[in-house]
């Protein structure tokens, strides 16, 4: 055998070892995707707690009001399914182009694996709603989904461990200043998935 | 040359043989039809190099049913880790002699 040969030998062998172990169609544009809608869900939400008074922006209506949140939670659940469905879609025309099928051994691990810590979040959320813990369900929200990036990112591309770890510490500052979850809320799940997506995009997408 | 030419493991001569383990040892274990997808090849080929690979007592088999459909499991034996990992080594070796 030459060397050469020795070396694409490898080469594949190496190529084949990550292939069957990370799941790589993950669309870039699907994380942009979810941070405008992310932006506009928390411009509607925004919209609804605060409203203009001759030119002064302030609050006149609190979250612990069930006329108040209950609009707000159907908001960020049509924000959820939304970026969900978008991900999924753009997740199979990716997987189709590359040749790749979308349901196969790596990505059942990494909808498994992210799915642990995401639904505890979820009912650690509700129940936080249920006992009125309104200050810190932001921070919930971006924890626990930063966990589960953070659990997924082994399965695909090492950039999404990245991404976690960035939500989970904007989660942890969202719960010390409780009034600004909006604010940690639109630099998270907007801004970071908008300039994650955008790396993701032109890194891998090219 | 000659002594590093003798490590290489005759199970492994066979491309397609070598890729099968490399997926098995990067994974807990990997069933057949995703095998097969991944290495783009047919059921025929697939399925006898399998067996070889089984005859060295390289791979296990886990037979189960997935509904009706049977789910046919692989996975690397202690065995077939070794072996792959000094087939690795006979490889670099290789090139290092090489390049002396």
């Amino acid at each position: 055998m030459k060397e050469n040969e020795i070396y694409t030998e490898l080469n594949s062998i190496r190529s084949l070892m990550e292939r069957s172990t990370k799941f790589i169609s993950l669309s870039g544009l699907s994380g942009i995707m979810a941070g405008v809608y992310a932006l506009i869900g928390a411009w509607i939400g925004y919209k609804m707690v605060y409203t203009d008074g001759s030119g002064m922006r302030f609050r006149d209506v609190y979250v612990n009001d069930p006329l108040v949140w209950l609009p707000l939670f159907l908001v960020a659940v049509v924000v959820l399914v939304l970026s969900l469905a978008t991900g999924i879609l753009l997740t199979i025309r990716q997987a189709r182009k590359r040749g790749e099928n979308y349901w196969n051994p790596v990505s059942k691990r990494l909808l498994v694996s992210m799915a642990f810590p995401l639904i505890t979040g979820g009912i650690f959320i509700l129940i936080l709603i249920c006992k009125g813990h309104y200050g810190i369900i932001a921070s919930a929200c971006l924890v626990f989904y930063g966990l589960s990036l953070v659990a997924g990112s082994q399965f695909t591309f090492t950039d999404v461990k990245w991404l976690g770890l960035c939500q989970i510490i904007l989660g942890l500052l969202a719960a010390l200043f409780p009034g600004y979850g909006i604010i940690f809320w639109v630099i998270g799940f907007g801004l970071l998935h908008i300039l994650y997506g955008s790396i993701m995009h032109f890194k891998y997408n090219q | 040359m000659k002594v590093s030419l003798e490590q290489f493991d005759k199970a492994f001569e066979n491309r397609l043989r070598l890729q099968i383990m490399s997926v098995l040892v990067a994974n807990e274990s990997y069933d057949f039809n995703s095998l097969k997808e991944l290495l783009n090849v047919t059921d025929g080929n697939l399925a006898s190099h399998i067996k070889a690979l089984e005859k060295e007592e390289y791979i296990t088999i886990t037979k189960s049913f997935v509904g009706k459909k049977p789910n046919t499991q692989y996975a690397a034996s202690k065995l077939g880790r070794e072996a792959f990992k000094k087939h690795l080594e006979a490889l670099e070796n290789l090139i290092k002699q090489q390049k002396l």
